[in-house]
């Protein structure tokens, strides 16, 4: 039925349809068609343009703070007992996560073709914050299309958004969350077709939008291979990275594909366990379909509906993923875990006392799936965890899972109380789990 | 062998008017209520039905069409229920154009050439499938074609002169102009814009041109079906049966409608 039915080389794709294997494509609207064969005609000139790449490594460096560092998680490895852990410290970028590189990378094409107003979806935000902010900074008119649940639970960003000058647009179709928001963004597009450009925040969507937020994210790994050689003279070993749409992932991985000898894993959300249907693990728990624009993997019933993802982490509360993830799934390249909402949330109180780092609730979930392999690995191991944001956001949502879950633990009473933290183990799951 | 599609164009042709398509969603508000909704609309004036397939997550639906979706899915529609609604249908009606309109997922899930062979078997003539864009071609445009259904195809005013033919190319049936960038139901189109983008796409294909997206009102009807083969009303008709309290009320606000609007198509070249 496709283009390609012979899988391309792991890292070289997409095909000229925007196909990655299987999966992938341009399903959209015919109205959108133009725009989107546009936008990858900037795309394309963008690379060979010597003043676009010198304008972004600018704003990378001067505005973002790039490089990230690559931190060596001593405490969190001797714990561990393992593999020698190494953060990718993605959380330390201008607006708290890795959704800036994207989003600078867009903002720099929008003003190249020419566009006045920018339009975004997001889910925890995070995005949504990033994008707000590039657009306050080029000086264009922003609206940020949030589920009406995720801003209840995410209120810190939509006010952060609002400071930045944003309409954010309460989204209730639906079910109120990310892929609601995205469908929007979708009707605001083809609305306003002349002056809009539509900042999409991870790997999927129509091409050229999977290969082209790769291409903008793919600065975390190429810094983190040079970093990892810099400080320890070789290549990692293993890179584990959370998965919602998966472009902290894809930008880890992307430039190390090649490298056969590193081991890759994606963690999706396992929310409340694959087995309970309630989670947002497309490539665990779910099948191929067609959806905003691509084909992969999605949560959808035998009827081809598509069902409600769950996760505690609203960044990873969508029913899809992006298409190359589907495809390195389908060729075996990269690996693809699950973890429920319990283990991120210790993971998350682990990675706070161990060191002293608030991490996203999405990257959490990279650490509590490396806690549970990093012990079985060998010390010189080399394993780099992509920190792909920080949690201040999910102060809210946390405080609420805890207390649902009866944790009273998180906030030590005494300093006795608190030096004991080193002996918290990991992968228990529940609220007795953690010995003192 | 002529379709229906083209049977019921050459007899309007004779006539000398447009035809009313109009769009309802399956399953909205129950299987029942639908198909009593179906089974009235010829008798009321449509020309041509296009049955929606509804899907949680349609992209390019204003709130009217999003929320009859969600109403039939709510109620327990399916693809097979659709199709089985499409076979009660042909039971008594031979003659009207059935075309069903809606997104690949549920086509895909289904798996293409099963729903193709069902499809024709319940008497679908054509599909109108709004997220297969003409680079997408053998997903579903060309096994529709060779399994004796149309592919109506949607031209835009985005899709320029350069992109024309190729979003006509496999086309059959009929093209589908959308008046208006935007979603179902949203503003009313420009008759005079439209006008000349009809005249485009006549330059180049033999096809009939329906006009949609934005149409509420006989007399918009009639302004349309002035230079148009075809004048399709969705959302308004759908906005009848939500504000409907039971299946006898929804019937006949539909039906109300509907015969407004076949008027106004009738008015529009005497």
């Amino acid at each position: 039925m496709t283009t390609n039915a012979t899988p391309v080389r792991s890292g070289a794709g997409p095909d000229a349809d925007g196909f990655f294997g299987d999966f992938g494509g341009r399903f959209v609207a015919e109205t959108l068609m133009p725009l989107i064969l546009q936008l990858e005609q900037a795309y394309e000139a963008s690379k060979t343009d010597p003043e676009f790449r010198r304008e972004l490594a600018y704003f990378q460096r001067d505005y973002v703070g790039r490089p990230s560092p690559l931190y060596h998680a001593e405490r969190l490895s001797d714990a561990l007992g393992g593999a020698k852990i190494y953060f990718k410290r993605e959380d330390l970028n201008h607006t708290g996560a890795h959704k800036i590189n994207n989003c600078i990378g867009q903002i720099l094409l929008a003003k190249k073709m020419g566009k006045r107003r920018i339009i975004a979806e997001t889910g925890a935000g995070m995005h949504g914050v990033a994008t707000a902010t590039v657009a306050a900074r080029f000086g264009m008119q922003c609206v940020v299309y949030m589920g009406a649940t995720d801003i209840e639970r995410q209120q810190p960003n939509v006010f952060r958004m609002k400071l930045l000058g944003a309409q954010v647009i309460p989204v209730t179709a639906g079910t109120g969350t990310l892929k609601d928001a995205m469908n929007e963004a979708l009707r605001d597009w083809v609305t306003n077709v002349d002056d809009t450009f539509y900042i999409i925040g991870t790997v999927a969507g129509p091409h050229p939008y999977p290969a082209m937020v790769r291409d903008f994210q793919a600065v975390i790994g190429r810094e983190t291979r040079e970093q990892i050689i810099d400080k320890e003279g070789r290549l990692p070993d293993s890179l584990v990275a959370c998965i919602g749409g998966g472009s902290n992932a894809m930008g880890l991985f992307h430039p190390m594909l090649e490298d056969e000898s590193i081991r890759m894993i994606g963690v999706e959300a396992g929310g409340h366990g694959i087995e309970t249907g309630e989670h947002a693990a497309s490539l665990n728990g779910g099948v191929p379909g067609v959806l905003h624009g691509n084909r992969t993997y999605l949560l959808q019933d035998d009827d081809g509906q598509i069902k409600d993802a769950h996760s505690v982490s609203a960044g990873l509360d969508y029913p899809g993923i992006g298409p190359e993830h589907a495809f390195l799934f389908s060729s075996g390249r990269v690996e693809y875990v699950s973890i429920t909402d319990d283990e991120a949330v210790d993971a998350f109180k682990t990675c706070c006392h161990l060191e002293g780092i608030i991490p996203a609730l999405e990257s959490a979930h990279a650490i509590a799936h490396a806690a549970k392999l990093a012990p079985t690995l060998p010390k010189d191991h080399l394993m780099v965890i992509n920190l792909s944001g920080r949690g201040d956001k999910d102060m809210a949502s946390v405080a609420a899972y805890l207390e649902k879950r009866g944790d009273t633990e998180v906030l030590p009473d005494t300093a006795e109380d608190a030096r004991d933290v080193d002996d918290l183990q990991f992968g228990q799951g529940s609220n007795q789990g953690e010995t003192h | 062998m002529s379709s229906r599609i083209t049977a019921r164009f050459d007899a309007l042709k004779q006539e000398n008017r447009a035809a009313l398509v109009t769009f309802v969603t399956a399953g909205d508000p129950s299987f029942d209520a639908s198909l009593a909704i179906l089974e009235a609309l010829p008798g009321a004036g449509a020309d041509i039905i296009e049955l929606g397939m509804p899907f949680t997550d349609p992209m390019a639906d204003g709130p009217a069409i999003q929320k009859a979706a969600l109403r039939a899915l709510a109620a327990g529609q399916t693809q097979i229920k659709t199709l089985e609604m499409v076979k009660r249908f042909r039971e008594r009606d031979t003659t009207t154009p059935i075309v069903l309109m809606g997104y690949y997922n549920p086509i895909y899930r289904y798996g293409v050439e099963r729903f193709l062979v069902d499809a024709k078997a319940a008497g679908v003539d054509g599909l109108i499938v709004v997220d297969l864009p003409p680079e997408h071609d053998a997903e579903l445009c060309l096994p529709a074609r060779e399994a004796g259904i149309d592919f109506i195809r949607l031209a835009t005013p985005t899709t320029d002169d350069k992109r024309l033919p190729k979003v006509l190319e496999n086309t059959s049936g009929f093209v589908y102009y959308v008046s208006v960038a935007g979603v179902t139901g949203a503003r009313a189109p420009t008759p005079t814009d439209v006008e000349r983008a009809v005249g485009r796409i006549k330059e180049h294909s033999q096809l009939p041109v329906a006009v949609g997206f934005g149409i509420r009102r006989a007399q918009q009807a009639e302004e349309i079906a002035r230079f148009s083969d075809a004048v399709v009303v969705g959302s308004a008709l759908v906005d009848c049966i939500e504000g409907a309290v039971d299946t006898a009320t929804a019937v006949a606000e539909v039906s109300r409608l509907t015969r407004e609007l076949a008027e106004g198509v009738r008015a529009a070249r005497r």
